[in-house]
């Protein structure tokens, strides 16, 4: 068996259980909404010193509708940077998601619409989990290779926007409940969903035990391959949602809706910068979320100061850095700590 | 992969650089036009041709604009005027704008000069900007957060047409909305301001060529990507100039306006056909990559299509280039301030501002190259009165 | 070509047998891509088409050397397209503001920059323990964020000739050989022989298990940066050279870290380090510009040409994997773990 050396790194000793303390986990969530607060905080003094309003219904909601397509795929993502793998073609399946779903509901209606998105999403995830586990393929090379295939399918495909989604289905992108958009209830359930998987199912503990060490994984009896691609169907249907959603906001599909968001890269910084690691087998949703909502607070930010784009970029390169050095101090520290006991 | 990437920002900018108004990609086909298909990839493009749009640029080319012949941006062809009084207010004023976003030189050039606008008029209090980084999402969400804010008038520079088309038309509840560059499918807005389109642009190239080339003379045409509807209108008004020509187009090349990939075509081109009688270009970023295939193989330049960029009319004038460089103009950039300040005030507008597309050609080349500018800048910007100039746009 | 890589003759220089296996399917793809387009195009191999294409090639053959340094001691870098990117801006805002300035003295600029941007990249992946997945994420946001707020969104002046000629000129004297020949040239011999080196051998051994190396007294994450700055001066020599050739342009890199991190992995250098030759690499940034120029040849259309580029991808990392794991070792217990 080849591991995904790159990415799913056996953990140090201290780290060899599959099944993570408690305890060790809070540090980094912690930590991501400590930051979480601090840069709403700075912005809010920030925004408020300029004579701007930060901290009003019309602008969280902003905040909380900009992160939910990004917050979606990021929910994927985590599952698989937990297992151990990760996932760069999502940015392209969105965007084909997109166009199938306004396609299929032109056509049949929105059951059927989201039903052919999901089925579609699952396959690739499949697809994904067999180039990885059967060929043995890196996932990053596998999952970059799905992305330029379905790259290619997209632009042989379309040339534009296509389909058209009915106007009832875009409620789910722009109707609010209470002053919330709907799409925070669809981020919340799905993110509930996934801790309660991660958490609560053997699924989820197979999931950190294959990313935590996938030999000790195998060794104590878990079907690794079986995990990591489950991950990555999770992971996909996640996008897959991601793609709904969009597409519900866009009124039709869109084929650069993936790609102009980013949402390969992004998705990827936005879970490590919730705490969890690239590596896979530590970390969590409720992380992930964090480290969207700081993506999506410091871009709000920014517009209200009116900063310049390009500067945007630069801010959020040394946040992701910054954070994630700052995560690898405290584990370093831990690890040390815990050495020591254990010595002692 | 490199590709995946380009093209991604090819697409995307080339698509809002370039765009024609109110003829969207969603316009069915027109069928009988019959087009050949000149090269490989050529397929396809009739599903973006609509004959009467067409038919209507190529008049409009010869119409005379009305208004200030010095300041094109204030000018505009056939305009229907419509009334504004229910909009008048008393200043001052906050515009509020949402940008698709700064990911090409032409709409970093276009950008500065709207900013410079907004300097001249002090009744403007606050200007308000958003950019939308070239995502369609965050320009839904840009344009819902400016319309409830207070703004006075919202304009509109649309990342994709169809899918912000409902994003705006929540907007025109809230606020007068002027678009411009890049259209809507709703005329919900106010005013819709944009240069006369892509088929005038293609043609302008063609019928350069088509005078210029030798009869039987081969022709290369490069394309940045296929399927973007403003780049096919190029095309497809170019194709139809050719095949009424003696030209012979020996080929229809994706460069994804990457340089390199278009000097590596021309290059490739030249060496397996052993020269080119001409190029057409449906934009102008690689056009100076272009003449420079030709001086590496050691050939003479043979009539080129361009664009107003700095360094291609630079590179005409000192190689003595035989070209011609239509333009789609950066000037339009000012003209939604204008048109947001008039609309304020109750006065009249035109409901489609159509704003002239000038070519830069042998004759009038003097009269836009100006020195010392940077070579990404765009010459049609006018700039050269605005405060700031040339500090500002980089010269 | 046999100036650049020939895979015979390197290929028996290589101590380490394993390299053998797991570079064999590159050079198999490589051969067979060469065959085909011999059929496709009867003219490529005319000394001067070749010569073209190797200048075409030269950029990402070299990115692909600088990316296998890092990725064989057990990292990433996905910066260098960005680095790229901003060195043919960079370049031109340099002559912008010093229009005299020889070109020597740009070209030895942007090196050294490319080499600081690295030795970033290195220390806060080492020091900092940050993943270089990460770090060289957030370095290309932070370089293109930061090159284009300096310069308003485009670039501004203009490269001037001399400093094109390594990119663009032929040597003096010898007008058929492009000076970006001779650099990669230099570039491959040096690379090759620098992995030959007790250093060299020492980066593989790294890769392959970091905790083994450090006890037998390897300075790991020097050598690690060390990786890290050779990609980035590789990465400003490919800057050098693009800008050259095409002149002013303001997405000169774009993909490029995707471009070279696929050769490198096509080279048969496993993700996580370890194991693969520079060779390899190199070869497998060939094999990927020859599919570009093959699938044009073909005249598959633009679109299908990702379609086509990410079933060979796949393929051929498959077909290494299995032959490469018929021969495996029990796995080692490092590799970049954060």
């Amino acid at each position: 068996m080849t591991p995904l050396s790159g990415t799913t790194a056996p953990p140090p000793l201290s780290r060899v259980a599959p099944a993570r303390s408690r305890a060790g986990l809070a540090d980094p969530v912690v930590l991501v909404y400590l930051a979480l607060v601090a840069v709403y905080l700075i912005g809010w003094i920030i925004v408020g010193m300029r004579g701007g309003d930060f901290v009003t219904v019309a602008n969280t909601v902003t905040i909380l509708q900009n992160s939910a397509a990004l917050g979606l795929v990021a929910i994927g993502q985590t599952y698989a940077i937990l297992a151990g793998s990760l996932d760069l073609s999502v940015a392209y399946l969105i965007s084909l998601v997109t166009l199938i779903t306004a396609q299929v509901m032109e056509a049949a209606g929105i059951v059927a619409g989201v039903a052919a998105a999901l089925l579609l999403a699952g396959l690739v995830g499949l697809g994904n989990g067999l180039i990885v586990t059967k060929l043995k393929v890196n996932a990053f090379i596998a999952t970059l290779g799905v992305a330029l295939i379905l790259r290619g399918y997209l632009e042989n495909t379309y040339t534009g926007p296509a389909g058209d989604v009915p106007t009832e289905f875009q409620r789910l992108g722009y109707d609010r409940i209470g002053p919330l958009p709907v799409s925070v209830f669809l981020v919340a359930a799905v993110a509930t969903l996934t801790w309660f998987v991660l958490r609560r199912t053997s699924l989820g503990h197979h999931i950190y035990a294959v990313g935590g060490d996938r030999e000790v994984a195998r060794l104590s009896g878990v079907r690794t391959d079986r995990t990591v691609i489950a991950a990555h169907v999770l992971c996909s249907l996640c996008a897959g949602l991601a793609g709904v959603f969009l597409a519900s906001r866009l009124g039709a599909g869109a084929p650069l809706a993936g790609t102009d968001g980013q949402y390969d890269l992004v998705s990827i910084a936005a879970v490590v910068l919730g705490g969890s690691l690239l590596a896979g087998g530590r970390g969590g949703v409720i992380g992930t979320i964090g480290g969207v909502l700081i993506l999506s607070v410091l871009d709000n930010v920014f517009d209200q100061l009116g900063v310049d784009p390009f500067f945007k970029n630069v801010v959020r390169g040394v946040v992701i850095i910054a954070a994630v050095a700052l995560y690898a101090r405290q584990s370093v520290a831990r690890r040390r700590q815990q050495d020591q006991r254990r010595s002692g | 992969m490199r590709a995946r990437i380009r093209s991604t920002l090819t697409i995307m900018s080339v698509s809002t650089l370039l765009v024609l108004g109110a003829c969207t990609s969603e316009v069915p086909a027109d069928t009988d036009l019959g087009t050949e298909t000149t090269g490989a990839d050529a397929a396809g493009e009739s599903e973006f041709f609509v004959q009467s749009d067409y038919e209507a640029q190529m008049a409009l080319r010869e119409a005379t604009p009305e208004g200030p012949d010095d300041r094109p941006w204030e000018q505009m062809i056939d305009p229907e005027m419509i009334d504004t009084s229910e909009y008048q207010q008393d200043g001052p004023h906050n515009l509020c704008f949402s940008n698709a976003g700064l990911f090409n030189s032409w709409r970093a050039v276009g950008w500065r000069t709207m900013q410079a606008e907004v300097a001249l008029h002090p009744e403007i209090e606050n200007f308000t900007a958003l950019d939308g980084q070239g995502q369609d999402d965050k320009q839904i969400s840009d344009i819902g957060s400016l319309a409830a804010q207070d703004c006075d008038a919202l304009i509109v520079s649309p990342n994709t047409t169809a899918t912000l088309t409902p994003a705006v038309e929540a907007a025109c509840g809230e606020v007068p909305v002027i678009v411009f560059d890049r259209g809507v499918e709703t005329d919900c807005p106010v005013t819709f301001i944009s240069p006369i389109g892509g088929y005038a642009y293609g043609a302008a190239g063609a019928e350069f060529l088509r005078d210029e080339v030798e009869p039987g003379g081969s022709v290369l045409a490069l394309r940045i990507a296929p399927g973007v509807d403003v780049l096919e209108h190029r095309w497809a008004a170019a194709e139809r100039v050719f095949e009424d020509s003696d030209l012979e187009i020996v080929g229809v090349q994706f460069t994804e306006d990457d340089p390199a990939t278009a000097k590596n075509i021309v290059s490739d081109y030249i060496q397996r056909t052993g020269g080119l009688d001409g190029v057409w270009m449906d934009a102008g970023a690689t056009s100076v990559a272009v003449t420079e295939a030709f001086e590496d193989a050691g050939m003479e330049i043979p009539p080129i299509v361009g664009e107003d960029q700095q360094d291609f009319l630079q590179a005409w004038q000192d190689k003595d280039l035989t070209a011609i460089a239509p333009g789609y103009p950066t000037f339009q950039w000012r003209t939604p301030v204008i048109a947001a300040l008039r609309i304020l005030n109750g006065e009249e507008v035109p409901r489609e501002w159509r704003l002239p597309q000038p070519v830069v050609t042998e004759d009038n080349l003097d009269s836009y190259l100006q020195e010392g500018m940077p070579p990404q800048h765009y010459a049609l910007c006018g700039c050269e009165d605005l405060p700031g100039f040339p500090e500002e746009w980089g010269g | 070509m046999s100036d650049t890589v020939a895979p015979e003759a390197r290929r028996a220089g290589l101590r380490l047998p394993a390299a053998l296996s797991a570079s064999t399917p590159v050079f198999v793809l490589l051969g067979v891509l060469l065959i085909v387009l011999a059929f496709v195009d009867i003219g490529f191999y005319e000394p001067d088409r070749l010569l073209a294409f190797i200048r075409r090639a030269a950029p990402l053959i070299i990115l692909a050397a600088g990316q296998y340094f890092v990725m064989v001691s057990g990292g990433f870098d996905l910066s260098v397209g960005s680095i790229v990117t901003v060195g043919v801006v960079v370049a031109a805002e340099l002559f912008n503001i010093v229009p005299d300035m020889p070109w020597p003295v740009a070209v030895l600029i942007l090196l050294v920059a490319g080499m600081v941007v690295g030795l970033l990249n290195g220390l806060v992946s080492t020091v900092l323990a940050v993943p270089s997945f990460i770090t060289t994420l957030g370095m290309m946001l932070i370089l293109q964020g930061a090159v284009f707020f300096w310069t308003q969104g485009a670039p501004r002046g203009y490269l001037s000739e001399g400093y094109r000629t390594l990119g663009r000129g032929m040597v003096p004297g010898l007008p058929w050989l492009p000076w970006a020949v001779v650099v990669l040239v230099v570039i491959a011999v040096a690379a090759v022989l620098f992995m030959r080196s007790d250093t060299g051998r020492t980066l593989v051994a790294t890769g392959d298990n970091d905790a083994a190396a450090a006890l037998s007294g390897v300075r790991v994450h020097r050598l690690r940066v060390s990786a890290f700055v050779l990609s980035g001066l590789a990465a400003a020599m490919a800057a050098v050279l693009v800008g050259g050739f095409t002149g002013i342009s303001a997405q000169a890199g774009n993909g490029m870290e995707f471009e070279a991190i696929t050769a490198v992995v096509l080279g048969g250098v496993a993700l996580g380090g370890g194991r693969g030759s520079v060779v390899a690499a190199m070869a497998g940034a060939l094999s990927l510009q020859t599919l570009f120029t093959l699938l044009t040849m073909l005249g598959v259309s633009g679109a299908l040409e990702s379609t086509v580029q990410g079933v060979i991808v796949i393929a051929a990392v498959a077909l290494g994997a299995v032959s490469w794991s018929r021969r495996r070792r029990v796995p080692n217990s490092t590799k970049e773990r954060r």
